[in-house]
């Protein structure tokens, strides 16, 4: 479904991706895991197309994405909930979920954000409330359930878990394998990578800008190089 | 008695075209977070362009119809030559580059047209129509009528519209509105275009009563920016009613006090609302959270 060639991206003259090679295939859940600055963010950041990138291609349902803009990409089905959720704060938890529609204007909006509610039963009780007012956890799921109203084939998710208390991030993990259901592909970056590896069917680590290693996650759970730098065990 | 509803008449026409500009100002404020002083130079053109196209023997409406779409293309060229270019500079920046491209068009405005005052004939007549002792000029119900009318285009656009919401979004965070499938390009051109043949509109409407030179924009950019100020800047029932009070202090000042001091009205207002409300009237409440 998603097949990223050679990637290569810079910030200035610095260059923090050095050619990325990955596939996503069709149903799968797949993580990128690595350290702090490691790339990951970048990587997302040029698959949806809100960063430019230097060499390579990235191909999604046959699709060739060099320069394309992010509405193309998410009109194609490829939708990006961003780090640090980037949610709209100064409107309505309603009105962010209305503009993660924007594309489409259709009886089936009003169905998408009533399963959207179904899935986050607290969006509904301050639908009406400015989003910025949210705890941590509940701008996460906005920002999840915003990004679901765009109504992809595949959703890049950079670190859902980052700065949530542990039942939370549970919950995170949760909605990420339910998405699995709703026939949504996944493309799940994290920090937390025993979580991450725990919910996936493959995964890559990333080191510096490269892909070091990959392989079905149970593979990677029990390697002892990623147990000793990744999960601390 | 008669002399006070006099004051508030003309207070309130003055204050309909301070409303029409700080409506401008709205626009482009909730897309960008940028105040564009290039607001005033809008009006101007409008005036201006409606006048020469009127004499070179367009029918008033068409001349009119022809200097808002005229102006509504330079907010955009302004937008894509200046604006966009510089995105990502700090907000201040940003300002400066449209004060800059204000002073451009006034120069081009003197030598394109001239530099005489110029009118255009009222729309509905010159005759005064009686009110409550006082008089008020059919112009100034045009004046008053197109306020009104903008305001509330504007306000149903904010507030009904998806389109509207895409343009608060973009302000908001222009990251996450890109990926939303918002075209944050298109909402800026949009914001422009709108904002100028918004200024243009005032600017057809009140040359009637003010007349028009290449000069005037300065003036209305700073009482347009007082206005927005004292309303809340972003918001289209602030720019309304702030443009309104404007015009009833400067006409209450130049009636009860003296019209020499009528001009620093504006200022005193953008220095009270800078210490006492920086919000102003009805201005949003930052709801940050990071
Ligand atoms: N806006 C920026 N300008 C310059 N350099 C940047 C910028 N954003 C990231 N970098 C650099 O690019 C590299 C990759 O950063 P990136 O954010 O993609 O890493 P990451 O794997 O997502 O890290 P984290 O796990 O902390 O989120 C880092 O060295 C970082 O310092
Ligand atoms: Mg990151």
């Amino acid at each position: 479904m998603l097949t990223v060639e050679n990637l290569r991206a810079r910030y200035g003259r610095i260059e923090v991706l050095h050619g990325i090679d990955l596939t996503v295939n069709s149903g799968e859940i797949v993580t990128v895991v690595g350290a702090n600055g490691a790339g990951k963010t970048t990587l997302l950041r040029c698959l949806s197309g809100i960063q430019p990138i230097t060499d390579g291609r990235v191909v999604f349902r046959g699709e060739t994405y060099v320069t394309t803009p992010a509405h193309k990409r998410l009109r194609h089905g490829l939708a990006h909930s961003p780090e640090g959720r980037q949610i709209f704060t100064n409107l309505s938890v309603e009105e962010n979920l209305r503009l993660g529609a924007f594309l489409y204007d259709d009886d089936r909006v009003a169905r998408d954000m009533d399963e959207a509610f179904a899935l986050f039963p607290m969006l509904r009780e301050k639908r009406n409330l400015a989003a910025g007012g949210l705890s941590g956890g509940q701008q996460q799921m906005l920002a999840i359930a915003r990004a679901l109203m765009g109504r992809p084939a595949c959703l890049l998710l950079d670190e859902p878990s980052m700065g949530l208390a542990p039942l939370l991030v549970r919950q995170i993990f949760d909605v990420v394998t339910g998405l699995k259901a709703l026939g949504v592909t996944v493309l799940l970056v994290e920090q937390n990578a025993f979580g991450a590896l725990k919910v996936a069917d493959r995964g890559y680590v990333m080191e510096t800008g490269r892909i070091a290693m990959e392989g079905p996650a149970e593979a990677l759970i029990a390697d002892p190089r990623i147990r000793e730098a990744y999960l601390g065990i | 008695m008669d002399a006070l509803m006099q004051f508030v008449f003309s207070g309130v026409t003055v204050g309909a075209v301070y409303a029409l500009v700080a409506l401008g100002f709205t626009i482009i404020y909730n897309a960008s977070d940028v105040v564009n002083f290039a607001q005033g130079e809008f009006v101007m053109l409008g005036g201006m362009i409606t006048v020469f196209a009127h004499l070179a023997g367009l029918p008033l409406p068409l001349a009119a119809l022809g200097a808002i779409l005229a102006t509504a293309a330079l907010g955009v060229a302004l937008n894509r030559l200046a604006i966009e270019p510089a995105r990502g500079a700090p907000v201040v920046s940003v300002i400066i580059i449209t004060i800059g491209a204000s002073i451009l068009i006034r120069g081009a405005a003197q030598l394109i047209f001239d530099k005489q005052l110029h009118g255009l004939p009222a729309f509905s007549g010159d005759d005064p129509i009686r009110v409550m002792g006082a008089t008020i000029l059919p112009q100034s119900l045009w004046v008053i009528g197109g306020a009104l009318a903008v305001f509330v285009g504007l306000w149903a656009f904010f507030t009904r519209t998806l389109t509207g919401k895409a343009v608060l979004a973009t302000s908001n965070n222009r990251t996450a509105a890109q990926l939303v499938g918002i075209n944050t390009g298109w909402v800026m051109t949009l914001a422009f275009g709108l904002s100028a043949a918004i200024g243009a509109l005032a600017g057809v409407l009140v040359t009637p009563i003010t007349l028009v030179s290449y000069d005037v924009g300065v003036g209305l950019a700073l009482k347009g920016f007082a206005a927005a100020m004292l309303g809340g800047m972003g918001n289209p029932k602030g720019a309304l009613a702030g443009g309104i009070l404007l015009g009833l202090f400067e006409a209450l000042t130049a009636g009860y006090v003296s019209s020499h001091y009528k001009e620093a009205v504006a200022f005193i207002v953008i220095l009270g609302v800078l210490f006492a409300m920086p919000q102003g009237l009805f201005g949003r409440a930052g709801t940050e959270r990071v």
